[in-house]
């Protein structure tokens, strides 16, 4: 194996990132937590330095690394949209993190190693780099929803998401073992190649498929994969939630677009009929289960499961339009949730997470600029025009009618009407009830100026759907 | 000035208006509501050249805008008015201001953001009706349930959570089989272009879904029986500026949709199914009539006194099948979509009137109860001059307005059938009883306590809108004729489209 400097030019967003991490870490170390402020800023400036690298490298799609890394325009947009997402994140996280007593560093370096892993998933082009990407990104968010250690809720949804995690890479990689066995390579191009050439036995095919979609469905939190999710996202601290609930969603359809249509593309309509399934019952239980919690973390929990189904409607069509629809949803979604789990990172302070309903309850009253951008957030999200939400729905449900499948269609906008209730709900207690804390709320400035730019971009994405939709949808050709 | 993009000016000018008025702030309250009037003064005047400058003599769009929006869908931001969509735009600017001046100091709570509210509301409506991109006109369809969703809820009565939940997501559910209808289309049409929906060749199954699609949207916002109930709720909880815009311009969207989206893009199923609409509308002006007669409170009953008008609107505007269908009768048809405009036109106005006037009932009393009232002539003469007079518009007095609309649809309805006509006309009767039922109640007889001896009579400013109300309904009401020739070729257009079957 021979090394050329020209081979390392596409993974450079990878090295930059991987250095960053690295520098953050060590820097750290001579920290107290009144310097932190360092930290942060470095985190923040080792997301744009690599966002400006992907941007000054992208060209051409190239697959290098004998095969096991691609660059393309896919990976170059999820990327360059796991960076933005995790920015917001965590600079929501900040105040958080300081009035619940865990301002410390770890929470940035873990971080920025779970946003490399997220990046290497999205070049990858064989199972094995896919496999570590996902297995980087997901050691750090156990070690991150575990992060405030006092915590025996905590403790619980880290050990609940380790033991659950474990299980899926290992049914994962079991499906992945029996490709391996049946065609004798792990590269996506040659495993795809091997099962065109039709010497195979279907049987085999099929079966490792059922593991590797059962994997696919715990890392998105499908039904009926997704028991975790609610728990994770309630037990873990909010500064982790919003990392959890957020950017990994982009990285989760990487793990699908990769695995399924870059590696299994032959097997379209088997993977079609059971992301089917998945995709229904997720719309389903999702929205249903939503309506009955109170617990606002959890409610986002379920929220996201019913997005899932949404964005599987994408992979469904078979499309070029419907995996760009797909993964503009994806974004969207993704921005989405880092600005819903900002919100209550905000209101919460020392010795009080705010995760209940209640909590929101005359936010209006007590700041009439954080109601109105949790509002576009929850419209967003129900699918309301003029928000964004609308053209991540309508794109996606665009691409199902066009493959003739309107009853997925009607299924997926009948749940929505129901999924629209409780995010009226959550909005109804920000506007129509009485506050019952009179406390201040005390908000930075840069979280003050990352929400505005996260609400606004609701509105603004939702007027202007266009550029970001012919970025998606140019990555597929 | 031909150039100056004057649609857009109309939609726009409130919506940026009211974020104005937002930003403002509760600091002071007269600064938001000086400028939510100063906003929609101009928005009124800046759609005045809409009907100067309207070239009666033409079915074709005018002060078309087109660009561009989102172009792999083929979705333009594309706007442009008709005969039959101009007065309807030029009702909801005049309105507007109307509930501006009615909330001035009513609205303590927050006025910045009530004012806002309904100024973003008016912007989003004049969208709906100049839309002529089927996404465009969707996203504004919908758009406009937010900011009536948060008027509900924040200003609204005891029970308006419920209230205003109820009235989202009926009117959400409605339009959401709409959206995949207009999808389909797209992919029929290869744009979203709702003049070319019009000339679409749709088969006969393919309309008949089309169709009842639309209908589940419509029939819901209308609302027509039996999909009203959100209605009653919404009403009653709503602040009086909240009834009146439902009231006066909401429901008129629903009728507006029958006749842009419905009729001329499926006129084969809307003359298949024309008995279902024609039967869901005289059970409204029947049924619902005699509803609104054992009302106890005065909003509810001028609630379902609405929907039995609105059902006058939808028994003119599918009477037309039944008149085409009828050989006997060869000319006419047009009389029932203009008398259902009309009757959309002054119901704009004379539910308006009413609610405000309950609203200046409410505001003294704050009791909507009829039982709480009695003898209010004597305390407020002034008022009591008004109501009465709204009252006899809502019941179809003739020198108002409420009297031209229900004529030219019972006209209409003739020759169709004489049964319908019957079943139509009993409106006249049933709405004398349950609106003067209610005059009398409220305005007339001894005065029934003491706090109704201590009413005061009506203020310049709630004088100032009533006056104005009162004077459309009459000018309405004595010379039609601008609003007629208005929509002439518009609909006389729209009824010869509708003549040719599609299959």
């Amino acid at each position: 194996m021979q090394f050329e400097m020209s081979t390392f030019i596409p993974v450079m967003p990878e090295i930059v990132m991987l250095v960053a991490a690295c520098v953050v870490l060590i820097v750290d170390l001579f920290l107290t937590e009144r310097t932190r402020l360092v930290t942060y800023a470095l985190s923040l400036a080792a997301l744009v330095v690599t966002g400006a690298t992907i941007i000054a490298t992208a060209g051409d799609p190239v697959v290098s690394f004998e095969g096991s890394f691609v660059r393309d325009a896919v990976a170059d947009v999820m990327k360059m949209g796991i960076l933005t997402v995790t920015g917001f994140a965590m600079v929501y996280a900040k105040d958080y993190l300081v009035q619940q007593g865990i301002y410390r560093g770890e929470y940035y370096t873990l971080a920025l190693f779970s946003v490399l892993g997220m990046m290497i998933m999205s070049s990858a082009y064989n199972f094995i780099t896919i496999y570590l990407g996902l297995e980087l990104l997901a050691l750090s968010m156990y070690a991150l929803v575990a992060f405030n250690r006092d915590s025996m809720g905590g403790a619980e949804a880290a050990m609940k998401y380790f033991v659950l995690g474990a299980l899926a890479s290992g049914l994962l990689l079991y499906g992945i073992s029996l490709f391996y066995g049946a065609t004798g390579s792990l590269s996506f191009a040659e495993v795809s190649a091997a099962i065109v050439k039709g010497n195979i036995q279907e049987d085999i095919l099929v079966f490792g498929l059922v593991f590797i979609i059962m994997g696919v469905g715990f890392k998105f939190g499908a039904v009926p994969f997704h028991m975790w999710v609610p728990d994770v996202y309630h037990g873990a601290p909010t500064a982790v939630t919003m990392l959890l609930g957020s950017a990994p969603k982009i990285a989760a359809f990487a793990l699908t677009l990769r695995l399924l249509v870059d590696g299994l593309a032959p097997l379209f309509t088997q993977w079609q009929e059971m992301l089917m399934i998945l995709a229904v019952i997720s719309l389903g239980i999702g929205n249903l289960v939503a309506i009955a919690q109170h617990n606002i973390k959890r409610m986002l929990a379920y929220s996201t499961i019913s997005h899932v189904g949404f964005i599987f409607l994408g992979f469904i069509a078979g499309t070029d339009d419907g995996y760009g629809a797909a993964l503009f949803y994806t974004v969207v979604y993704a921005l989405t949730a880092a600005g819903g789990f900002g919100v209550l990172a905000m209101i919460s302070r020392r010795g009080f997470d705010a995760e209940n309903l209640d909590d929101l309850k005359g936010l209006n009253e007590r700041s009439g600029w954080l109601a109105a951008m949790m509002a576009l957030i929850l419209f967003s999200m129900a699918g309301v025009p003029p928000t964004v939400g609308f053209f991540a729905k309508w794109f996606v449900l665009e691409s199902i009618i066009r493959v003739d499948l309107v009853w997925l269609a009607l299924v997926a906008v009948f749940f929505s009407v129901i999924g629209a209730f409780y995010y009226l709900r959550a909005i109804k207690t920000m506007y129509f009830d009485k506050p019952i804390d009179d406390q201040p709320l005390e908000i930075s400035a840069d979280s003050h100026v990352a929400m505005s730019i996260n609400g606004v971009s609701m509105l603004v994405l939702g007027m202007f759907p266009t550029a970001l939709y012919t970025v998606c949808r140019a990555a597929f050709g | 000035m031909i150039d100056w993009p004057l649609l857009s000016t109309v939609v726009w000018l409130p919506i940026i208006g009211g974020a104005l008025v937002l930003i403002s702030g509760d600091k002071s309250p007269n600064v938001s509501r000086w400028l939510a009037l100063l906003v929609s003064v101009l928005t009124f005047a800046v759609s005045i050249p809409l009907y100067t400058q309207f070239d009666s003599s033409t079915a074709a769009m005018q002060f078309v805008e087109k660009a561009a929006w989102v172009p792999q869908f083929g979705v333009n931001y594309y706007l442009g008015v008709d005969g039959i969509s101009m007065p309807l735009i030029i009702l909801t600017t005049f309105i507007t201001i109307l509930v501006v001046i009615a909330g001035w100091e009513v609205i303590q709570f927050k006025p910045s953001q009530y004012m806002a509210a309904f100024l973003m509301m008016e912007g989003v409506m004049v969208g709906v009706f100049a839309a002529l991109d089927a996404v465009l006109f969707y996203v504004f369809w919908e758009a406009m349930l937010i900011p009536m969703f948060i008027v509900i809820g924040i200003w609204g009565g005891p029970r308006r959570v419920y209230a205003t939940i109820k009235f989202f997501l009926y009117t959400f559910l409605g339009s959401v089989f709409m959206l995949i209808a207009l999808i389909y289309m797209y992919f029929q049409s290869g744009s979203m272009d709702v003049l070319a929906f019009h000339d679409l060749k749709l088969n006969h199954t393919e309309q008949i879904l089309i169709f009842l699609a639309f209908l589940l949207a419509f029939a819901v916002k209308v609302p027509m029986w039996p999909v009203h109930t959100w209605l009653p709720d919404a009403h009653v909880e709503a602040p009086t500026g909240g009834s009146v815009i439902l009231a006066a311009i909401m429901l008129k969207i629903g009728g507006y949709g029958f006749l842009r989206f419905s009729m001329p893009i499926a006129p084969d199923a809307s003359h298949t199914l024309d008995w279902l609409v024609i039967g869901m509308s005289l059970v409204a002006v029947v049924y619902i009539g005699f509803v609104a007669l054992v009302q106890s409170d005065m909003k509810k009953l001028v609630a379902y006194s609405s929907i039995a008008h609105m059902g006058f609107v939808t028994l003119g505007f599918f009477i037309v099948f039944m008149i085409m269908a009828n050989p006997a009768a060869t000319s006419g048809a047009e009389l029932g979509v203009q008398g259902g405009m009309v009757q959309m036109v002054s119901h704009g106005f004379i539910s308006a009137a009413m609610f405000l006037s309950i609203g200046v009932l409410y505001d003294r009393l704050h009791s909507r109860e009829i039982s709480s009232y009695g003898g209010v002539v004597n305390t407020m003469p002034w008022f009591a001059a008004f109501m009465v007079f709204f009252s006899m518009a809502n019941a179809g007095l003739p020198g108002t307005s409420g009297f031209v609309g229900e004529f030219m649809v019972i006209l209409a309805a003739f020759r169709a059938d004489f049964w319908y006509a019957f079943l139509a006309a009993t409106t006249l009767i049933i709405g004398a009883a349950y609106t003067l039922w209610m005059v009398k109640r409220v305005i007339f007889g001894e005065i029934a306590s003491d706090a109704v001896a201590q009413l005061k009579d009506i203020n310049a400013r709630e004088a100032f809108v009533l006056t104005v109300l009162a004077l459309a309904v009459l000018i309405l009401g004595l010379w039609p004729a601008p609003l007629i020739d208005v929509m002439d070729v518009s609909i006389h257009n729209l009824v010869q489209h509708i003549g040719v079957s599609k299959l």
